[in-house]
């Protein structure tokens, strides 16, 4: 019998089971876009039927970092940019866990944008969802990563002299095997593609649209938006790399020009997961590793490998 | 100092492959009987520059480097740069015979390739070699190995000279190397190392001078580790099956042995973007149900800091080992120091509490490694084993009854499913994760993917079940909580002595030193006795919490002390006075920052002019104590 029932446990998951009792009301400002993100992701959960103690809900620091308080799972509230390092090892360490990571775009593509490079570059097996608002939110509206250029912000007063970051092509570039663009005013696309994200077998990444009513006044409300899958104006192929790419450098560029193209990019159904990588190399046991530990059984020990040192 | 031993020194260029055949030599001594302790001297440099091994072999215990040495096989530097760059490297071929002459003692042995060296190239060598009464011995070495094999091969050459000079039974080395490879290769190393050996014998009277190895006997059969096979076997047999890491000299020798044996145990090694990532990752897997650990040097310590502070904050067991070198910096990569020490205790915002272990030895490495995962699992908080670049790759015997021991893959306070029924939960079912009260200040751990375990973990202050909370009452139970975890540990580690005490009980003056140069200051203790002094000495083990009441009870039975270490800033006596600050006028210092280990002279010189300001010989500095005496 597994030390963890609640992973794969067959039941119906209503959506209100991710409802916390401590905090249910969050405190973000009204008319945020992380409230979008939240009901996407309790409607995507529940909708997959997995229930909320085998879901590992990993964020960073920020508002979207308050998104575990409000979502009742198991929680790791991490640090400015750490999300995906501890998450990834914890998929790695307890692999039947549904692992989930969130964040800001300044937290995702700033602080820790090495470590995101490199969770997409190895394709581990979860979901990175991240709340691109173009500020930092938390702080009170200073400049972030996918600001536009010429922002204006207290650090920031002449405005931005920076090109904002293109977190599609580089999430693409970098290795991420399901890249998307979705946004909080698109509630059922969000869901879909939340749940699209979590059954892929890979890296998958989605930039999240989340407005800022509080600091980001001037930016748009990211509508209307356009669903570039639907849409007869785009044709592209999301398993052909090159035509991603292409599609993803339009979108990035148009929603500094006021159009909001959202939708799936990229999805690489062939690439291997990390796990399977390393499986495949005699890299990782077969099985779950945390599970031995609740396990009665012989554990390997120095001295069976001792007389190479005699 | 004992005569009835063999200090073997080859030199050569870095990459020449000094390492391995002295490793294999080592193994040679010690399977003869004999007790062996290297000690690696090279440059931070990819190829060529002066580079050593020394290898200390005496029948009775050896437990540091010995002042100078005996015995010197110095082949050519096939790296040598270009004579052109003279101005800036110097003349490098002869360096491996011409730089290891100060530190040969008097009668001892030279053994040179004269197919790559010339000692007319080296300023006053004969008259140095009359001077000290040095046995010479030109030996092509190089031609030995390319009549039968490789140049590279001129390595066992020198060992087969080496056994034809000092009496070995080269059939310690010829079964060492048809452990190590076979078919040709094998083939020609032997023809080598009998080519080398015979030509010795026929060439040369062995008996004109007294270096010979020395004979002895073990109890029970050995093995040859380092401190770094020490901490990754400890950690092993703790049940360690998550290590991550990003390469740093010189904890990148801890990180490959683990690696190499992940697959063999069912473990995962990840080798990761940086060291905030490699610490990271050793939170995220601890925090989802296995045993981790991860490490650095003092750069890529310095990293760290932030998931360090999250692990105590969320009481995620965490183990860390940190491999000091010279610092600031990038500092001097290859060299030892032990001025991490405060980083290490301090590092991370806020009143923060972790553990510090500071193993001396291997085998200290591997029961304090082993005690550090028991405490990190128990306690819920990080733990550190704290060593350096000396400690790391100094090889030395041990018997290997040492690692017959059982394998711990307890989580420590972790629940299983059965167990959390019987915690407390909130209405919807939300696990007390972290309750107010808990034995020894301990909150028991359940694990994601566990029936009612679910929890907010967080690096915010929070409630029992993680939410995030700044009220003031909540705030005071949580902090007293985990520091009363400190005072907890304290209590348990009095329960084993991990101080090591020696030299005379009742005697008038102490020495305190802590970590790798611990067995250097043990013999100079035994040597101060010898010599009519009357000395004792403390090695210290625990950093954090700091053993107090133990170095109060040594620091008052002497009166005078004399602290140890590898620090120009007194790290480890400011410590000890944060500690106890009023025996400031009773501790003076011993000081070395080169980037060379001690020596036991210089300890013993200090020990024998204390106070007397006289300028000590070496690098060392003698620093008085706060009052003066």
């Amino acid at each position: 019998m597994s030390a963890f029932s609640a992973i794969g446990e067959e039941r119906d998951v209503a959506q209100d089971e991710f409802t916390p009792s401590i905090e249910p009301q969050p405190t973000w400002c009204p008319g945020c876009g992380d409230y979008g993100v939240l009901k996407a992701l309790k409607g995507a959960m529940a909708e997959l039927g997995k229930n909320p103690e085998e879901i590992l809900l990993c964020t960073g620091i920020g508002c979207s970092g308050k998104l575990n308080s409000y979502f009742d799972s198991y929680g790791f509230h991490t640090i400015h940019g750490r999300s995906l390092p501890v998450a990834r090892a914890a998929k790695l360490a307890n692999d039947g866990v549904e692992v989930i990571a969130a964040g800001g775009d300044g937290d995702g593509y700033g602080i820790g944008g090495n470590h995101f490079i490199h969770t997409a570059r190895e394709n581990h097996d979860m979901t990175y969802i991240v709340f691109n608002n173009e500020v930092f939110g938390l702080t009170k509206g200073q400049t972030s990563p996918t600001s536009p250029k010429g922002h204006k912000s207290k650090t920031q007063p002449n405005g931005n002299a920076k090109t904002p970051i293109r977190p599609l092509s580089m999430s693409v570039t970098a290795g991420a095997s399901y890249v998307a663009r979705t946004a909080a005013v698109n509630p059922n696309q969000a869901k879909e593609i939340i749940k699209e994200a979590v059954q892929h077998d890979g890296f998958s990444h989605i930039d999240f649209l989340t407005q800022c009513p509080t600091w980001n006044k001037d930016a748009k409300q990211y509508v209307p938006y356009v669903d570039i899958n639907d849409s007869e104006d785009y044709d592209f192929d999301v398993h052909d790399r090159r035509s991603a790419q292409e599609a993803m450098h339009e979108t990035e560029d148009a929603l500094y020009e006021g159009t909001v193209l959202t939708g799936r990019y990229f999805v690489d159904d062939e690439r291997p997961s990390y796990q399977e990588e390393k499986r495949s190399r005699g890299d990782m046991p077969e099985g779950n590793l945390a599970e031995r530990y609740f396990e009665d059984g012989d554990w390997e020990r120095s001295y069976d490998f001792i007389d190479r040192h005699a | 100092m004992t005569d009835d031993e063999l200090i073997w020194r080859i030199a050569g260029g870095s990459g020449d492959g000094i390492d391995s055949t002295s490793q294999n030599f080592a193994k040679a001594l010690m399977r003869s009987g004999l007790n062996v302790f290297t000690h690696r001297h090279y440059p931070s440099r990819i190829r060529g520059g002066h580079t050593y091994v020394e290898i200390r072999a005496s029948s009775e215990e050896v437990k540091s480097r010995g002042d100078g040495y005996n015995f010197l096989v110095a082949l050519g530097d096939s790296f040598a740069r270009n004579p052109k760059e003279d101005a800036y490297y110097g003349e490098e071929e002869i360096k491996p015979l011409a730089e290891n002459l100060d530190e040969l003692r008097e009668g001892g042995v030279i053994v040179y390739d004269s197919g790559l060296l010339d000692t007319d190239e080296i300023e006053n060598f004969d008259e140095r070699v009359e001077e000290n009464g040095w046995h010479v011995y030109d030996v092509d070495l190089r031609g030995i190995a390319k009549e039968h094999g490789r140049e590279i091969m001129r390595n066992t050459a020198g060992v087969g000279v080496t056994a034809a000079l000092t009496g070995l039974d080269t059939s310690y080395v010829e079964d060492l190397m048809a452990e190590a490879m076979g078919g040709d290769i094998l083939d020609a190393n032997l023809n080598v190392l009998h080519d080398a050996y015979e030509h010795v014998q026929e060439e040369y009277d062995a008996d004109a001078h007294d270096v010979a190895v020395p004979t002895g006997e073990h109890d029970e059969e050995q093995v040859l580790v380092s401190g770094s096979h020490g901490i990754a076997y400890g950690a092993l047999d703790e049940g360690c099956r998550f290590i991550s890491g990003y390469p740093m000299t010189p904890w990148t020798d801890v990180f490959t042995i683990l690696t190499n044996l992940m697959p063999d145990v069912g473990g995962i090694s990840e080798q990761v973007e940086d060291e905030i990532a490699a610490a990271s990752l050793a939170v995220g897997a601890s925090h989802a149900g296995a045993k981790a650990m991860s490490g650095s040097s003092g750069g890529g310590f310095s990293l760290m800091s932030e998931p360090l502070g999250l692990a105590e904050m969320t009481e995620t067991p965490l183990v860390l080992v940190e491999a000091m070198r010279a610092g600031p910096s990038t500092g001097m990569p290859t060299k030892p120091e032990q001025a991490d020490l405060e980083h290490v205790l301090y590092t991370s915002q806020g009143d923060s509490h972790r553990v510090v272990f500071a193993p001396s030895n291997p085998v200290e490495c591997y029961e304090q490694t082993r005690k550090a995962f028991q405490l990190a699992y128990d306690y819920q908080i990080p733990v550190m084993v704290l060593y350096d670049q000396k400690l790391s790759g100094e090889h030395r015997n041990v018997p290997k009854s040492t690692f017959d021991e059982e394998p711990n893959p307890s989580l420590g306070s972790t629940l299983t499913e059965e167990e959390l029924e019987e915690q407390p939960h909130g209405e919807t079912g939300i696990y007390h994760r972290f309750q107010h009260e808990g034995e020894e200040g301990v909150s028991p751990r359940s694990i994601p993917g566990q029936s009612g375990g679910r929890y907010l973990a967080t690096g915010n202050e929070h409630t029992p079940e993680g939410h995030i909370s700044e009220s003031p009452s909540n705030r005071v139970a949580q902090v007293d909580r985990r520091n009363e975890k400190i005072e907890a540990i304290r209590e348990n580690l009095d329960a084993d002595e991990r101080q090591r005490e020696y030299g005379e009980t009742d005697a008038e003056y102490g020495v305190i030193s802590w970590g790798s140069h611990s067995g250097t200051v043990e013999e100079a203790v035994e040597r101060l006795n010898d010599d009519g002094h009357s000395v004792k000495g403390l090695s210290v083990s625990e950093m954090a919490p700091f053993p107090k009441e133990l170095v109060a009870e040594f620091i008052e039975s002497v009166d005078d002390v004399l602290v140890v270490e590898m620090s120009s800033t007194a790290q480890f006596h400011g410590l000890i006075q944060k500690n106890l600050g009023q025996y400031g006028e009773k501790l003076s210092s011993l000081l070395k920052y080169d980037g060379n280990p001690f020596e036991p002279a210089e300890i013993v010189e200090a020990v024998e002019g204390h106070g007397s300001g006289e300028e000590l010989s070496s690098n060392t500095r003698f620093e008085a104590a706060a009052g003066g005496d």
